[in-house]
């Protein structure tokens, strides 16, 4: 399959590779996805007082399309606040990415990594967990 | 753009430049249709597939009329299990086979299920070899065929032909074996082996595509086969169709290189494969998949385990390689064969395969090893898996959510 030169940029050069230290309360963290699906993301965010994404940092274990979705994610949150990050929507990261039909499910992943590091921080900081809309996959 | 280096061996083999120059005469001044019986055309074209047939049949050890010419070892699959199917269907409906054979044996199969046959997929071993007392624990009075692969075309692993086919002729059943990866790499004699049908193709040792044989044995036991192609009753009445005659003396040609060059060809491409993957090997958490002892010499099936096999490829543009990944294929399961093997998803979504071949040099095997090397490592520090596992956490205690 032919990549998009955005995925094979952000493949090359991933973006914000790395760990934030998953114990402190201003990083949340979202684990998605499963290995015998052949796609783990890892996304961390770090986040001031007054809720602005200061830093983001993925690990992937998938294909050029999930590293480069999860790439572009952390690319994008950096920042922004907590609700312009939940705005985030998977189509976005397809649009950007120029994602073939079959790779739409890394940008879903993706997103739910975004939601999933989010409301990490928000348990962890005493606030309610988001209901995430079960994603279309 | 650099040609990347070609380690795909198993998917197709590039022509021999001696076959092409076989070949060219019958595009042009040697046009004729091998049917014409009745003018000078005619007779050379035949005469080309005459000598065909004897370059193909010296190479497995069978004579000129047990050679089926196709338009390749799908269709000769194709015409061996339903031929003998619709021509044997008196005496049985039964067919035992195994879920590691390729999807053109496999896909004819549940083709025949829906037309009343019953067929037995027999498991593998962890190595990839199917159980003989399982086979033979599977025969009854109604099987009528055992289809058992040569050699994989995955992981390269060569079944104990010699002994399927004696366990198949206990039973009255025939053999038949798909050997596209095997003929031309290893000796296959159909008479020491047993085999009573056998297909194979050009295009996998170094041939033109879009042509193939079937064998059909004619002596002990007369094998027959019904058409599955009607038409002018060429190849004796089992495969209509005007015959292909520069892809057949293509095929030919390449079956007599192989011939001479065999012996010497598998000692090196076996001491280039073995040195690949033990260096490979030497890598942290990577597996060697299928059994070693009994296998192809040009084939490499190894797991990197925490990184993903589409990612790797992509790292490794330089090799043309193939992975049992996922994402390679259309349906986005892992491949069926390693799976098969009980590698876990994980393990077989890591997988690359190496195939060498005629024209791979050792220079394209030290560079692989650097580029595989630098890949694995390269994505290991982007893999959340790997940092876990470097961690010491145990991850089939973690809860994934399955997407």
């Amino acid at each position: 399959m032919a990549y998009s030169e955005k995925v094979i940029d952000h493949y090359n050069n991933p973006r914000n590779v790395g760990t934030l230290n998953k114990d402190s309360k201003f990083v949340g963290t979202g684990l998605v996805g499963a290995p015998e699906c052949g796609d783990v993301m890892r996304l961390q965010i770090e986040v001031s007082e007054d809720n602005v994404i200061t830093d983001a940092k993925f690990k992937t274990f998938g294909c050029g399309s999930a590293i480069a979705s999860s790439s572009l994610a952390t690319e994008w949150l950096k920042g922004k606040t907590i609700d312009e990050a939940l705005s985030i929507d998977n189509m976005d990261i397809v649009e950007e990415l120029a994602l073939p039909p079959v790779k739409i499910h890394c940008s879903v992943l993706a997103e739910d990594a975004i939601k999933s590091a989010i409301n990490d921080y928000r348990v962890k900081n005493g606030l309610e967990a988001i209901v995430l809309e079960k994603s279309h996959h | 753009m650099k040609q990347p280096i070609y380690l795909d061996n198993n998917a197709t083999t590039p022509l021999d430049p001696r076959v092409l120059e076989a070949m060219l005469p019958y595009f042009t001044e040697k046009f004729g249709n091998a049917a014409s019986r009745n003018h000078a055309f005619g007779w050379v074209a035949e005469e080309g597939v005459d000598y065909a047939r004897e370059q193909v049949a010296k190479l497995i050890g069978c004579t000129e009329k047990e050679v089926i010419f196709t338009s390749g070892a799908t269709e000769a699959d194709n015409l061996a299990i339903k031929g003998v199917f619709e021509m044997y269907k008196e005496k049985g409906n039964h067919i035992i086979t195994a879920v590691t054979e390729h999807k053109a044996v496999l896909d004819t199969c549940k083709h025949l299920e829906k037309n009343g046959a019953r067929v037995t997929y027999l498991g593998v071993k962890e190595d990839g070899l199917i159980d003989l007392a399982e086979l033979e624990a599977a025969m009854t009075p109604e099987t009528i065929l055992v289809s058992i692969m040569y050699g994989n075309n995955e992981i390269g692993v060569i079944q104990p032909v010699k002994e399927i086919s004696a366990i198949a002729h206990k039973f009255g059943a025939l053999f038949m074996t798909d050997a596209t990866q095997a003929v031309g790499k290893i000796p296959v004699d159909v008479n020491a082996d047993g085999i009573d049908l056998m297909a194979f193709s050009a295009h996998k040792m170094y041939g033109p595509k879009g042509v193939g044989a079937l064998y059909v044995r004619r002596k002990n036991p007369r094998v027959k086969v019904t058409s599955q192609m009607d038409g002018g009753g060429h190849e004796r009445g089992m495969r209509s169709g005007t015959l292909n005659v520069p892809g057949i003396v293509g095929l030919g040609k390449a079956c007599e290189l192989c011939r001479l060059e065999m012996e010497s060809e598998a000692i090196r491409l076996s001491g280039m494969r073995d040195r690949l993957e033990s260096t490979l090997n030497k890598m942290e958490e990577s597996y060697v998949n299928g059994n070693t002892q009994h296998r192809l010499p040009h084939v490499a099936n190894i797991s990197f385990k925490y990184v993903e096999g589409e990612g790797l490829m992509m790292a490794m543009s330089d090799l043309a390689v193939s992975s049992g990944s996922a994402c390679t294929s259309a349906s986005l399961e892992p491949s069926y064969v390693l799976k098969s093997l009980g590698l876990s998803d994980d393990l077989a979504h890591s997988s690359i395969r190496y195939g060498l071949g005629r024209f791979t040099t050792e220079e394209e095997i030290d560079q692989a090893i650097a580029v595989t090397e630098k890949a694995v490592n390269h994505l290991r520090e982007l893999s959340p898996l790997w940092e876990m596992f470097k961690e010491g956490i145990d991850l089939s205690k973690i809860e994934w959510a399955e997407h």
